[in-house]
């Protein structure tokens, strides 16, 4: 495979990290760059959405769903990360071994 | 619990789940036909594991670069608006601030804003990005040298930890109703995106649920 298509992945990867951080580090005020931090938030929210039900480019119900329900139960009960990282894996490991 | 900091303990949990995923990228990328020195670099360099992985699956199904570059820079991009939104958190100066974009990822991102006090969102996105760091570049070796000694992630539930971790770090991001709207909202354009739009625009695209929030406290 060409070393040129891995640079240029390479270099517009780090671009886009460096746009926004020089883009953050203009902000004039501290308010600014508060207000700015709200935009992470729709888009985590919208990473979790792909990611337990997008499947390609088709939305898919299927045992990461039950999964993320059981985490936001633990959350809810605010279980360490760890312990609902597990829980989640494990509940979509086994529906995964019962087919789904 | 041990008596090991919270902070630590979930960065160690998160990088140790990453490496795993690192291990599927080695012997993905390998397989596709990208060497183990090439393999290595992308996953130093590039850093951003949804992109990587868009990368080696078009090009090993026979797609050229000009093929598999768009998608996976689309997937990158997400980075950006992610430093924007870290100003408070990454240093100020010249090359350190050029170090700290290297290390802006989702994981680091969203762990840095489950913080309250400035300090420890410094640690959070220090720590969880150089966790991951080094254990997404060991997977990747790893998996680039051993091949496909590992099953599918999704057989041992890997791809159900990280929506429930990025959970686990959002929560405690939704302070009132308006933030909690913004991220249902987030969701909600994203999954509408998903059958339409490629991949990578979808999860951009929910940053539009921020604007009204935005837009009022500015007023």
């Amino acid at each position: 495979m060409s070393w040129t298509a891995v640079l240029a992945l390479c270099a517009a990867a780090y671009a886009l990290k460096a746009v926004g951080a020089v883009a953050a580090s203009r902000a004039p005020d501290a308010a600014l760059s508060e207000r700015l931090e709200v935009l992470v938030v729709p888009v985590i929210a919208g990473l979790i959405a792909v990611q337990v039900f997008g499947d390609g480019e088709h939305l898919v119900v299927d045992g990461r769903a039950p999964a993320l329900l059981v985490a936001a139960v633990l959350v809810w009960r605010k279980v360490p990360l760890l312990l609902v990282a597990l829980a989640a894996g494990g509940t979509a490991a086994a529906l995964h071994a019962l087919g789904w | 619990m041990l008596p090991v900091d919270r902070l630590l303990r979930d960065s160690v949990s998160i990088g140790l789940a990453t490496g795993v995923y690192a291990v599927s990228f080695g012997v993905l990328s390998v397989a596709a036909g990208f060497s183990v020195l090439q393999t290595c670099v992308m996953s130093l360099v590039c850093f951003t594991g949804a992109s990587q992985f868009m990368f080696v699956s078009v090009m090993g199904a026979g797609g050229s670069a000009a093929a598999a570059l768009p998608p996976a820079v689309l997937l990158a991009a997400r980075n950006g608006i992610y430093a924007l939104s870290l100003g408070s958190v990454l240093r100020r100066a010249g090359w350190r601030r050029a170090l700290d974009a290297h290390l802006v990822i989702d994981e680091s991102t969203a762990m840095a804003h489950a913080q309250r006090d400035p300090a420890q969102r410094r640690r959070g996105f220090v720590l969880t990005a150089l966790t991951i760091f080094a254990c997404w570049n060991a997977g990747t070796l790893a998996g680039a040298l051993a091949g496909g000694v590992l099953g599918a992630p999704e057989s041992y539930g890997l791809h159900a930890i990280f929506p429930a971790v990025f959970l686990a770090l959002l929560v405690p991001q939704v302070r009132s109703r308006e933030v909690l709207a913004c991220a249902l909202a987030g969701a909600g354009i994203a999954l509408l995106l998903v059958p339409a739009a490629p991949a990578g625009v979808p999860v951009i695209a929910a940053v539009v649920a921020a604007l009204p929030l935005m837009l009022r406290r500015r007023a």
